[in-house]
């Protein structure tokens, strides 16, 4: 059965209704957070455990065991941290510009309760540089939000202090990597830390930190109202609860929509997006979960359930949920090669596999693009993806190979047809 | 070389250099009151000591403080940089190291509208290069100023629009669900001085909802439905 409207969390996800505090409140939002707090530090983690929430942010690491890494008291007087992160950059993913733009008040409650749970003095809310004008909304929500003691000192009059503060980032992809985050944070370039130390033990200024995506946080009170088990029942085991998609590309009607976990492709696209443009016979192929997860051809994509494992079974991932569509108008090693510069663009330039694996694959991309390759290069091409996967500090390397693994495995033969139909005129001339 | 255009691009982000006529025209940068202000405020968000992470929001401050006075989009001449290191006390090489770092800090002169393609792929497949070349039709150049000094064009990565696609930034306001005739009809709307309609442009849209047969939350179009009696 489909998601019910009153099931659904984000109810101003579109923004038909105002932002603003008082507006959230008579939607439910901000209504007794003391109340959820009393329950106790340990009780909240337990119910978010309990619930299946796993990050949104595109690993997919279960969100209550993350906040359990946290320390229970401080040994040594260092605080602790949350930071939320919102620099959503992975091409196909905008689902978190609309939580800050349209639902604020979610966001901000959920890093009260959440960073109540996990002991932290405070939240800084990472918001990509690009979005200025959902900045200048989250600004003001947590103006308000202060104004009317819900956060600050005393927050919501349950006696516990703690401050949300915003900061923008400037461009840059990589920031969304959890320790280039924080160095960003530190006032640095956005270059990702070797791990350990991990940000629970050592993150923002040293101290023991936690880093959530904005979905996850924004999710935990409405959870925290309606119980670990009303989100549980949405999903297959592992795979549970409510989740925003992202369609974007050749269907009819792109949009961001929130929907019960574990959503066939089919219906996901016929309910809310009219159908492929061109009908079902015209799809090509579709990239799940964001760029950084391999394609799925169409044969394969239909079928599958929109979740971590339905996806994982056909080669790909759930990522950030952000379904990239392509019919069959598509130049298939166009779309990948595009990617393949955005990569090179994003690298931080830390890791040699990467700074120079990325801009190698992408030239390579390019003249596959246009046939001026020979058919060996696609092989070459393969093993230099291997030799960039994993070789690096943080996944940007993993990124940038899998798009083009999954181009090759599923495209090769146009790959092939490109060489074998290009003809080359030096090559010629010189056969004269 | 195929890709000659974009590495050119690329090797345009370079630093403005630094010269007695940079240094005459920005040496005296300082805040004016309401920066000073505002500059107080942002250092106040971090903790004690930890000054040095404001440099980022600072050195926005300071770009558009930058693009204020010269009527552009801002960009920070290496007095201005120096001027941000000496307010937060740390080396001018790192605050130099951030500005080139992060994309949006302009490191060299720049026009009053920076417009901004996105070009990455759910851009281009909703039609990104007809909008490229809607700009170039009007005189663009990417990675140049056009002569008026009114329209600087660059192809940046995606900006997190995806559903609304293909779209363009220009300064602080998107413009979203383009088609070529809407990217013309806005150039020429702030070339003559006016204020385009912001976010989609697609009729009868109102954000990102499935456009024309709203398949959800219908109940919210024109109240602020409560659904808690429900649940």
């Amino acid at each position: 059965m489909a998601l019910q409207d009153k099931d659904r969390i984000f109810t101003n996800v579109y923004g038909f209704q105002p932002w603003n505090l008082k507006a959230a409140q008579a939607r439910g939002d901000w209504d007794n957070t003391k109340a959820l707090m009393e329950r106790g530090q340990d009780a909240i983690i337990e119910e978010i455990k309990a619930s299946g929430l796993r990050g949104r942010g595109g690993a997919g690491f279960p969100t209550g065991m993350k906040w359990s890494f946290m320390p229970k008291e401080s040994k040594d007087g260092r605080p602790s941290f949350l930071v939320i992160n919102a620099d959503e950059s992975e091409p196909g993913s905008c689902k978190d510009r609309e939580i800050i733009r349209h639902d604020p008040h979610k966001l901000i409650e959920g890093a009260l309760v959440a960073g109540y749970a996990m002991r932290a003095r405070a939240a800084y809310i990472y918001i990509r540089g690009e979005y200025i004008r959902e900045a200048e909304t989250l600004f003001a929500a947590v103006q308000e939000a202060y104004d009317a003691g819900l956060i600050g000192k005393n927050a919501c009059g349950s006696g516990y202090d703690f401050d949300v503060f915003v900061h923008r980032g400037a461009g840059a992809y990589i920031c969304g990597e959890e320790t280039a985050m924080i160095e960003s944070l530190e006032g640095k370039k956005g270059q990702p830390r070797l791990k350990p130390p991990f940000p629970a033990g050592a993150g923002l200024y040293g101290c023991p930190t936690t880093v959530n995506n904005v979905e996850s946080i924004a999710v935990a009170p409405t959870i925290l109202r309606r119980g670990a088990s009303w989100f549980s029942s949405f999903g297959r085991d592992n795979n549970k609860g409510t989740k925003l998609f992202q369609i974007s590309g050749h269907v009819n009607r792109p949009c961001v929509v929130e929907e019960e976990m574990s959503i066939p492709f089919s219906e996901l696209i016929e309910k809310h997006c009219g159908g492929i443009r061109g009908g079902r016979d015209n799809l090509l192929a579709v990239i799940p979960g964001g760029s950084s997860v391999p394609l799925v051809p169409a044969s394969e994509i239909w079928d599958a359930p929109m979740d971590f494992d339905g996806l994982k079974a056909v080669g790909s991932g759930l990522g950030t949920a952000a379904v990239i569509v392509m019919d069959k108008s598509t130049d298939i090693v166009r779309a990948i090669a595009r990617l393949s510069y955005f990569y090179k663009h994003e690298s931080c330039g830390q890791c040699t596999p990467c700074r120079e694996g990325t801009g190698w694959m992408w030239r390579v991309m390019e003249r596959l693009r246009t046939g001026d390759a020979d058919v060996s290069e696609i092989d070459m091409l393969h093993n230099v993806t291997k030799q960039v996967e994993g070789h690096t500090i943080c996944a940007l390397g993993d990124a940038a190979a899998w798009p083009i693994q999954g181009l090759i495995k599923h495209f090769r033969p146009e790959i092939e047809r490109r060489i074998a139909e290009n003809v080359r005129p030096e090559l010629s001339e010189a056969a004269e | 070389m195929l890709s000659g255009g974009v590495h050119s691009l690329m090797a345009d982000r370079h630093i403005e250099p630094d010269s007695p006529e940079l240094r005459a025209r920005w040496g005296n940068f300082e805040w004016t009151a309401a920066n000073a202000e505002q500059a107080k405020v942002i250092v106040g968000r971090y903790p004690e000591g930890r000054q040095r992470s404001a440099v980022m929001p600072l050195l926005d401050l300071a770009q558009r403080q930058v693009g204020a006075e010269e009527n552009t989009q801002g960009w920070l001449p290496i007095p201005v940089m120096e001027y941000v290191a000496k307010y937060l006390d740390m080396p001018v090489i790192r605050v130099v190291e951030v500005a080139t770092f992060y994309t949006m800090y302009n490191i060299a002169p720049i026009g009053r509208f920076h417009v901004q393609v996105c070009g990455t792929t759910p851009c281009m497949l909703r039609g990104s290069d007809d909008i490229m070349a809607a700009c170039k039709g009007k005189g663009l150049k990417k990675g140049h100023t056009t002569a008026d000094g009114l329209f600087t064009l660059t192809e940046v990565e995606c900006m997190g629009n995806c559903a609304s696609a293909p779209m363009v930034q220009i300064n602080d306001d998107n413009y979203e669900d383009l088609t070529a005739a809407d990217m013309e009809r806005i150039l020429d709307e702030l070339a003559a001085g006016k204020q385009p309609k912001t976010g989609t442009q697609l009729p009868g849209r109102h954000t990102v909802e499935p456009a024309g047969a709203l398949s959800n939350l219908t109940a919210m179009v024109d109240a602020n439905h409560d659904y808690r009696g429900e649940w």
